[in-house]
């Protein structure tokens, strides 16, 4: 569990991940074409997120393609999370959302 | 862009064939899978059913690929909502690789339809089955008993 708490501790980490969650299954020029950051920086964040398990990936060919993994996270969740405060954190959670949206 | 699919990887302290059965026996299946079970006999070309308690079929298909106790690969299409059986056949393999004195469990779930419903309904529920699978085969006791309210 260290490693998946010390890869997601690094902002440019999470956003590959809302990248991979927004589009699986990328291949690394396809994740550096959308991201302000070195090849070998996206590289060297992929494999902290792939030795996470935070990322998974799969070959097509010749290309390596990346997906988000999110079972550590679920793991993470419900660690701490009893199995009756579900509900009642995602009515917190979609009030928040809810409420944020009127915002923007 | 690529077609819908997840994959998702967890890794179990168990041993290949404990695996392998705890994912295709009827009753163990039944712990871990809020009361749902398989229907086949795993073998390949064989027909699979995935079964609601209540006896209504939820997903249906064939057994494409079995390589016990390695890999699955089943051809599976939802039976229980129009909008989502209209899609078609799903697949999903499943790959069993022992790593370190565990067990890397690999699920990969695609399907050629773009903008897939079945693939977003199935890939909210294995992240809840693998949890209480592994909980299962390592402490011998599940997680969720009832599949929490839906998100």
């Amino acid at each position: 569990m260290d490693a998946v708490f010390k890869a997601l501790a690094d902002a440019s980490r999470r956003e590959l991940l809302d990248r991979l969650r927004a589009e699986s299954g990328q291949t690394l020029n396809e994740l550096c074409t959308r991201l302000d950051m070195t090849r070998q920086a996206v590289s060297k964040h992929l494999a902290i997120l792939e030795d996470a398990n935070l990322v998974v990936t799969l070959r097509r060919g010749r290309e390596k393609l990346h997906h988000l993994n999110p079972v550590p996270i679920h793991e993470i969740g419900e660690r701490w999370i009893g199995k009756f405060e579900h509900s009642r954190l995602q009515a917190l959670s979609d009030l928040k959302k809810a409420l944020e949206a009127g915002e923007a | 862009m690529s077609k819908p699919k997840f994959v998702y990887v967890t890794f179990i302290r168990t041993t290949p064939q404990k695996l392998w059965s705890a994912l295709t026996d009827r009753d163990f299946t039944k712990q871990y899978w809020f009361g749902v079970h398989h229907e086949t006999d795993w073998k390949t070309g064989s027909p699979w059913k995935l079964v609601f308690a209540d006896g209504r079929v939820a997903d249906a298909g064939e057994i494409v690929e079995s390589n016990p106790p390695r890999r699955l690969v089943i051809k599976w299409r939802n039976e229980f909502k129009p909008e989502l059986r209209a899609e078609g056949y799903s697949r999903c393999t499943i790959d069993v690789e022992p790593v370190n004195g565990a067990v890397k469990l690999t699920i990969l779930h695609e399907i050629d339809a773009p903008g897939s419903k079945l693939i977003e309904a199935v890939s909210g529920g294995w992240p809840l089955i693998l949890s209480n699978l592994k909980s299962l085969l390592e402490t011998g006791k599940v997680v969720f008993e009832n599949k929490p309210a839906a998100a």
